[in-house]
């Protein structure tokens, strides 16, 4: 990572360690953390760093970007920070400038479409999207007859059915019912809803294995202080190799979300088969991870991280919550298995092998 | 943060994927050639000098050693996209794998000079195959529990005692081995170790094979009586063999070899199931080759820190503890999603023939080169738990 890349990183490291405390807020009933949080958030510039000065944004790049979204997952925090990210970098593609606030994208499902009429009206159902009655505006990838479409909606224009994911976070439906958008304009060519997939699925992929970092910081602090048979838990060969197999998994949801992530910073076409593959992997891999680290997570702290007073379920339940958004791993296991046969055995490899 | 682990999105130059194509098309003609068959994994004959010679002669052999030992000095990542071509290939490299990947390194920190310059040209040229001396009876994972002696004599040392699971010492011109030369201390039981370079084939060795279930013999037993090895013949420091040992290992743990073991049951079930499968064999295959491409980026990241001169020995160590694992298990899972593939399926024998091949090799896979167990302290270390 270069320079500026960590100190956008540092900065949003920062903030969190000020305001985003998980005692605190695991402690906080009112959820009076969450307002000073974003307000730093957003002086900070970090809610629009995707989207360009003329556009009102900060104009980090977008691996800067993603490095804020593996922050964000370290910490397990559940305001709008990459939603309201995803939301700007998706206005940005058809050059809509973002307004002030926090803001969702739809739809956050590949099998959800929002359609735009003849009309100019956009009509559909977008189920599980994320934050969306905490959101004062949705960016919106409107399917029409030939083309996509993206365009700005405020939240009020819409009706929002509550939610909740495992964690207790907002995981809305979304219904646009003949909606007149704020402003919409075209998709650049060959942006799809899938490509809105691949990047979401990306965003949350960081900040799975961003929580897997955490949890398996904890797990070893955890197992350093605890003392069971007369000597710390960590002694013990069974506990340690639990813990190598969370490393494991953790490094390996680490690997797939930053390679993914470094592709698409890359300025490639996501159009691209290879860059297909290192997307949707990386989202399988991280849910993979997700279900198989928070097990040992768990298990390492016994009944205490099972409490809600403690705080590993932080990380444990929005890493389970994430997998679902922008597509599961099943989902996008069956589009991959798919490619993959309709490229042919013997094209297997020279994909794989292909970066 | 207790454990920093890094993995960077290494990716591969330019000019490597210029050479995967030269090692596609070399392995392409020795397909067509007879050589060896890209789709039989468990073939017999898998020491085939000649095919050996021509790597060397293609310059794939001692890809990043100086020049002046008949290396090449290109980098690790280009030596990782030849390795990975062989691999994929189901390539006879038996006979230069283990010279190529830890032998030639080990000679070049610390033999003398005269040994390197005979020996290096060699390995270079695909002439000379090592085996590597580690296991005994009654000293596996555990090291330093070794008790093959060396005694000093005149000129050098006499050695006494056996090894075991010795793969390739049958058809092995040297091994590097480790001997007793002092009793373990009491501060330090690692103490009292000494790496020698053996030639083999000569009297005083007798090599015993030893029968697989997989059916192959390609490992042994080695039994020394009064061998004698000369001085010049020792590899670094008296009785201080375990401090060499560890720095290598992350060359050993994290390569394409450490996941692709078995990866041609994977590419044999995409041939099985065609090309419109149901969503049961997409959704398995899709879940396979995610595993399959995280293991190589874990990899590749892992080489290009090496290359960056750093010594990624935890990250090393999860690399092989996580896709040794995984490539134990790809076969089971292959043959689950294979249950429902067409009788017809124009593979199907080769596919079967595999897979029983795979199933019968998957358990040595977690433990050769360092049990899933060893693999597992190692982390733990790491992590700040031992």
């Amino acid at each position: 990572m270069s320079e500026s890349e960590n100190i956008v990183v540092e900065t949003a490291e920062k903030i969190f360690g000020d305001l985003a405390d998980a005692q605190t807020i695991n402690h906080d009933k009112e959820s009076k953390w969450k307002a000073p949080l974003w307000k730093a958030l957003s002086e900070a510039g970090l809610p629009l760093s995707w989207v360009g000065e003329e556009f009102g944004g900060s104009g980090a790049s977008l691996a800067e970007g993603f490095g804020v979204i593996g922050a964000a997952g370290r910490h397990a925090i559940a305001v709008p920070l990459a939603e309201t990210m995803l939301a700007g970098w998706l206005l940005a593609q058809a050059k809509i400038s973002s307004p002030e606030g926090e803001m969702t994208v739809a739809p956050a499902s590949p099998k959800d479409r929002i359609t735009l009429n003849a009309d100019g009206t956009l009509s559909g159902r977008a189920r599980g999207v994320p934050l969306a009655k905490a959101a004062k505006h949705i960016a919106v990838l409107a399917t029409g007859a030939n083309s996509a479409s993206i365009a700005l909606v405020d939240a009020k224009a819409v009706r929002i059915e509550a939610g909740l994911n495992l964690a207790n976070d907002h995981s809305d439906t979304v219904t646009f019912d003949k909606i007149a958008p704020s402003i919409i304009k075209p998709a650049p060519k060959g942006f799809d809803q899938t490509a809105l997939m691949l990047m979401g699925g990306v965003v949350r992929s960081l900040q799975i294995a961003g929580t897997l970092e955490s949890m398996l910081d904890i797990s070893v602090r955890y197992s350093n202080e605890r003392v069971a048979f007369e000597k710390k838990i960590s002694k013990f060969q069974a506990v340690q190799h639990n813990l190598a197999k969370l490393a494991g998994e953790s490094a390996a949801a680490l690997a797939a979300a930053t390679s993914a992530a470094d592709t698409i910073a890359n300025n490639v076409s996501f159009a691209d088969d290879a860059v297909f593959l290192e997307a949707v992997a990386a989202k399988i891999r991280c849910s993979e991870a997700a279900e198989k680290g928070s097990a040992i997570a768990h298990q390492v702290h016994g009944a205490i991280g099972f409490t809600i007073e403690h705080i590993l379920h932080r990380y444990t339940l929005r890493a389970l919550s994430w997998r679902d958004d922008f597509g599961s791993e099943s989902y996008w296991a069956v589009k991959l298995g798919e490619r993959v046969a309709a490229r042919g055995a013997d094209e297997l490899w020279p994909l794989v092998a292909s970066r | 943060m207790t454990a920093a682990l890094r993995f960077d999105p290494i990716r591969l130059p330019e000019k490597c994927q210029e050479l995967r194509k030269e090692v596609r098309a070399f392995l392409a003609e020795e397909i067509a050639a007879g050589t060896f068959s890209p789709f039989k994994p468990n073939r017999e004959d898998t020491d085939v000098p000649e095919f050996s010679r021509k790597v060397g002669a293609r310059g794939w052999l001692g890809m990043t050693w100086p020049k002046k030992y008949g290396g090449h000095e290109r980098s690790f990542l280009e030596r990782y996209v030849v390795t990975e071509e062989m691999r994929v290939a189901n390539a006879p490299t038996r006979r230069f794998f283990v010279a190529d990947r830890q032998s030639g390194p080990v000679l070049l920190k610390y033999a003398p000079e005269h040994v390197k310059m005979d020996i290096l040209p060699r390995i270079c040229r695909g002439e000379v195959c090592f085996a590597i001396g580690m296991s005994e009876p009654n000293s596996g994972s555990d090291l330093f529990a070794a008790k093959t002696r060396a005694t000093k004599t005149d000129g050098g040392y006499l050695i006494n005692g056996t090894k075991i699971w010795t793969s390739s010492a049958h058809i092995a011109d040297y091994m590097i081995a480790i001997f007793r030369t002092s009793p373990p201390t009491k501060e330090n039981r690692r103490h009292g170790l000494t790496q020698f370079l053996v030639k083999m084939k000569q009297p005083g060795i007798q090599v015993n094979p030893i029968g697989q279930i997989t059916g192959q013999f390609e490992f042994n037993e080695v039994v020394f009586t009064d061998y004698f090895v000369p001085d010049d013949h020792v590899l670094g420091e008296i009785d201080g063999a375990w401090k060499q040992a560890t720095s290598e290992l992350a060359y050993e743990r994290s390569g394409p070899e450490r996941f692709l073991e078995t990866y041609y049951v994977l590419t044999e079930l995409v041939r099985a199931v065609g090309n419109k499968p149901d969503a049961r064999a997409a959704e398995g295959i899709g879940r396979l080759v995610a595993q399959v491409h995280t293991m190589r980026r874990m990899s590749v990241s892992v080489a290009g820190m090496l290359q960056a001169g750093k010594e990624p020995v935890v990250e090393a160590s999860i690399v092989k503890d996580i896709g040794t694992v995984w490539e134990q298990q790809l076969p089971h899972r292959v043959r689950d999603l294979a249950a429902f593939v067409e009788e017809e399926a124009s593979n199907r024998e080769t596919l079967e023939h595999q897979l029983s091949f795979a199933i019968k090799t998957a358990p040595k896979l977690t433990i050769q080169g360092g049990t899933t167990e060893v693999l597992r302290g190692i982390i733990a270390r790491g992590l700040g738990l031992r």
